[in-house]
């Protein structure tokens, strides 16, 4: 296979893992402060992703990475063009993960409470923009022939767009409180259902119209494996939600999840052989071709991820297993 | 050019505040492996104590290393748009290894870690904690090739108007990363020493919790004596290696405008640099040429020759960094460590003698010792950076040419400020936090969980 292709496959890997795995991440830390009605409570929720959510966002970082090391013109271009989001979302991303660390280290209510609103703002504000910046990568944005973003922050909300960041936000609400169904006991797993149930309805209704709004606004369609994936997400989705009524949760988060890759997977081949679409010029847009590094380093880069991609599957794997058991209030580290 | 500045003052903001945390998790990483090895091999519980202290401290500092971390990689496409362009074939992968091989393995081992006391062995939870002090060191060895690329090119040709990989063996094994590496992590032990051995210390003061800071001390001047040693020798080699490879920044740090045959090492000077010259300045006769030849004989070559073979090479330009910065924090560099030595001397000397608790001299002395190894860190880095100027990467593009050309100066003003208020608060709250476990010292185990009204919470969540 050709080396441009399987990192753009890698790419598309990377991202689905991120979402997946930070899509339960975010939707815990929104829910946090809802869900936890007292300390222990709260304390719960958060130890429910206390040893993943670090090495889950690295997932992040590593598709990050990835983007500078096989494409580093989309990088140049995504991360100088959508500057004023990115600056936003580090600066959630600072709030959150410093507050997981230290809401527990001082016993004050003022102080556990500002921290957890901290986690709230952290993880709603990330889930949101990752779904414009998806959305809009699809979409178009004013690149010129220079391969510049030439839009302001702006340009990069439209409705379309902001219904691609609501969508996202509420389906990893729904994918978090179907995680907080297997991993909490008692009290908690009610609660955690009767927001999964409320959640899911709405995220169906808005994942539906971004679905409808993507036919409109984009050419995802063109591709048939975009669309049969992302017919696939809605179906899965209706399943889970379904799944979830019958109680089966653990079926219903691992259908929230495939939900979540197969839109993935949609949008990357929607855009596949592009990664940012310009709106101003179709021939201006960055392709895995002219955006692409040299062969050589793809070369060198591939047998670094192949060899190391499934090590990191199995430690990280290995950690959920360790982790198994739902937390309680008997055993609360932390 | 406002952008540029704007830029370079960013940069400069988040790389120091960054490093400011990361030499610790570096060293700190190991040696709370150590404690919680030797918790294991002996299960003697105050091993575990010390693990459990030392580490909570560690998990303090190391999220803030996290955190600033992504910043980090966020702002080369960010700020640096067009140097992310023109060096992203080369300089993209060690960071994409950085995160596949490190801190993929940092940060899911310190998960378990955190949260595996009681379900995982007490061997394997000890392997994670070397783990996670191997994952945070392999990172820094892939940014230090990065780094080394950007000071001394191997293994590279400039293809479609950019550099392109030739030879990654080559890359890794960048003589200047070998010099940086081994500095690096050093500096990061020798951060560590100093900051277990300054808070043992002062608990030795206090006369509190002794059977835990006894053992403390120990392992952090020992730690401490054998990295500052290692941390000097290693900047020998790599002031050497400069003199070789970039004889800019070596003349900028010496001050040394002319090119002299023996050179002296100048001790203080006064720069002149708008007329190119020193205008007071004492130094040793000879003594650069030794350190950079071992010989007291051998050409150093100044800063005007070399500005001058520049402009030459690249055409009319400032290829001079600033002189009094870089001479000057050579210098602070070098002394803190040199003071760092000595204490390390001075401490292991009365530990052996069985007379360091009686002594509050001395653990006064090694208690104010903790801000030196952050000078120390802080000053090497603005010296190596600053040092490499006007160049983003040696000989082949300027730091103006790498800037993001479609980002504006108010969008670098908004997110420069925000930063760097978050960063102040942030800062005040892990000196409140690190503070604060120091004051109440170890504990046995006794829930965390809060000792809140089940009324207040009542009012104020429902």
């Amino acid at each position: 296979m050709e080396l441009n292709i399987l990192w753009f496959i890698l790419v598309g890997v990377l991202f689905t893992g991120f979402f997946f795995l930070e899509g339960f991440d975010y939707g815990v830390g929104m829910l946090l402060p809802f869900i936890g009605k007292n300390d222990v409570e709260r304390r719960i929720v958060i130890n429910t992703i206390g040893p993943f959510w670090d090495g889950n966002e690295v997932w992040m970082i590593t598709a990050g990475g990835a983007l500078f090391a096989a494409f580093p013109h989309v990088y140049a271009t995504m991360f100088s063009g959508f500057y004023m989001a990115l600056f936003l979302m580090l600066v959630a991303l600072i709030l959150r993960g410093v507050a997981i660390e230290f809401r527990s280290k001082d016993e004050s209510f003022k102080w556990r409470s500002t921290w957890d609103w901290m986690i709230f703002i952290g993880s709603t504000l990330p889930a949101l923009l990752w779904g414009v910046v998806v959305t809009n990568l699809i979409q178009g944005i004013p690149i010129n022939s220079k391969m510049q973003y030439a839009g302001t922050f702006f340009d990069l909300l439209s409705p379309y767009t902001l219904v691609g960041g609501v969508a996202f936000l509420l389906v990893f609400l729904f994918h978090g409180a179907l995680f907080l169904t297997l991993r909490v006991e008692g009290e908690l797993i009610e609660r955690s259902r009767k927001a999964a149930v409320k959640i899911g309805l709405l995220a169906a209704l808005v994942f539906l119209s971004l679905v409808g709004l993507t036919y409109t606004n984009t050419d995802l369609f063109k591709s048939e494996l975009a669309s049969s994936a992302l017919w696939g997400a809605v179906v899965i989705f209706v399943a889970g939600y379904v799944l979830l009524w019958l109680k089966r949760f653990g079926w219903a988060f691992a259908m929230s999840g495939l939900a979540i890759a197969f839109t993935t997977i949609a949008f990357f081949s929607g855009l596949f052989p592009r990664i940012m679409v310009s709106s101003l010029n179709p021939t201006w847009s960055l392709t895995i071709y002219n955006a692409a590094s040299s062969a050589y380093t793809l070369k060198i880069m591939s047998f670094a991820a192949l060899a190391l991609v499934p090590i990191v599957l199995a430690y990280q794997g290995w950690t959920y297993w360790v982790f198994r058991k739902r937390v309680t209030t008997k055993k609360l580290e932390y | 050019m406002e952008e540029v500045l704007l830029a370079r003052w960013q940069f400069a903001i988040t790389t120091v505040y960054h490093f400011l945390f990361v030499p610790l998790t570096l060293g700190l990483s190991v040696l709370v492996a150590v404690m919680e090895t030797m918790y294991v091999r002996t299960g003697n519980e105050t091993y575990k104590t010390m693990t459990k202290f030392w580490g909570k401290l560690f998990l303090v500092n190391f999220i803030m290393g996290v955190v600033t971390g992504i910043v980090q990689e966020f702002h080369f496409g960010m700020n640096w748009a067009e140097y992310s362009r023109f060096m992203g074939d080369i300089f993209g992968a060690p960071l994409a290894l950085e995160a596949l091989s490190a801190f993929f393995l940092e940060s899911t081992f310190l998960g378990l870690w955190i949260f595996g006391w009681d379900r995982l062995s007490k061997k394997m939870h000890a392997a994670c904690m070397w783990l996670v002090a191997f994952g945070s060191n392999l990172s820094a060895f892939w940014i230090l090739v990065a780094n080394s690329f950007m000071q001394s090119p191997v293994g590279y040709a400039l293809r479609n108007g950019r550099v392109e990989l030739t030879d990654f063996i080559q890359v890794i094994t960048n003589p200047y990363v070998w010099g940086q590496f081994p500095h690096t992590i050093l500096g990061g032990l020798v951060t560590a020493g100093v900051f277990v051995t300054a808070i043992s210390a002062y608990y030795l003061l206090k006369k509190r919790h002794l059977p835990v800071f006894k053992p403390s001390i120990k392992i952090g001047l020992a730690c401490m004596l054998v990295s500052t040693l290692l941390v000097m020798g290693t900047g020998h080699l790599q002031a050497q290696f400069l003199a070789a490879k970039q004889p800019m920044k070596m003349a900028a740090m010496e001050a040394l405008w002319e090119s002299s045959d023996p050179a002296p090492f100048a001790i203080a000077v006064v720069v002149d640099e708008q007329n190119k010259k020193n205008s007071f300045e004492i130094g040793i006769p000879g003594a650069l040429s030794f350190l950079a030849y071992n010989k007291f004989s051998g050409e150093i070559k100044g800063i005007n020759e070399l500005q001058a073979a520049a402009e030459k090479k690249y055409g009319p330009g400032n290829y001079t960094p600033n002189i009094t910065q870089s001479f000057w924090t050579f210098r602070i560099m070098v002394l803190s460590g040199l003071w760092m030595m000595l204490m390390a001397a001075l401490g292991a000397f009365f530990f052996y003698k069985k007379q360091l608790e009686e002594n509050p001299f001395i653990l006064k002395l090694l208690l104010w010792s903790l801000p030196f190894p952050y000078i120390a860190n802080s000053t090497g880095w603005i010296l190596t950076e600053g040092g490499r100027q006007p160049w983003i990467v040696v000989g082949l593009q300027k730091v103006s040419e790498g800037v993001s050309t479609n980002v504006t100066s108010t969008e670098i003003w908004i997110s420069m400020i925000g930063f760097t208020v978050l960063y102040g608060a942030l800062a005040a709250v892990a000196i409140y936090l690190v503070h604060k476990f120091i004051m109440i010292g170890p504990m046995d185990e006794k829930p965390v969980l809060s000792v809140l009204t089940k009324k207040k919470e009542a009012t104020l969540w429902n």
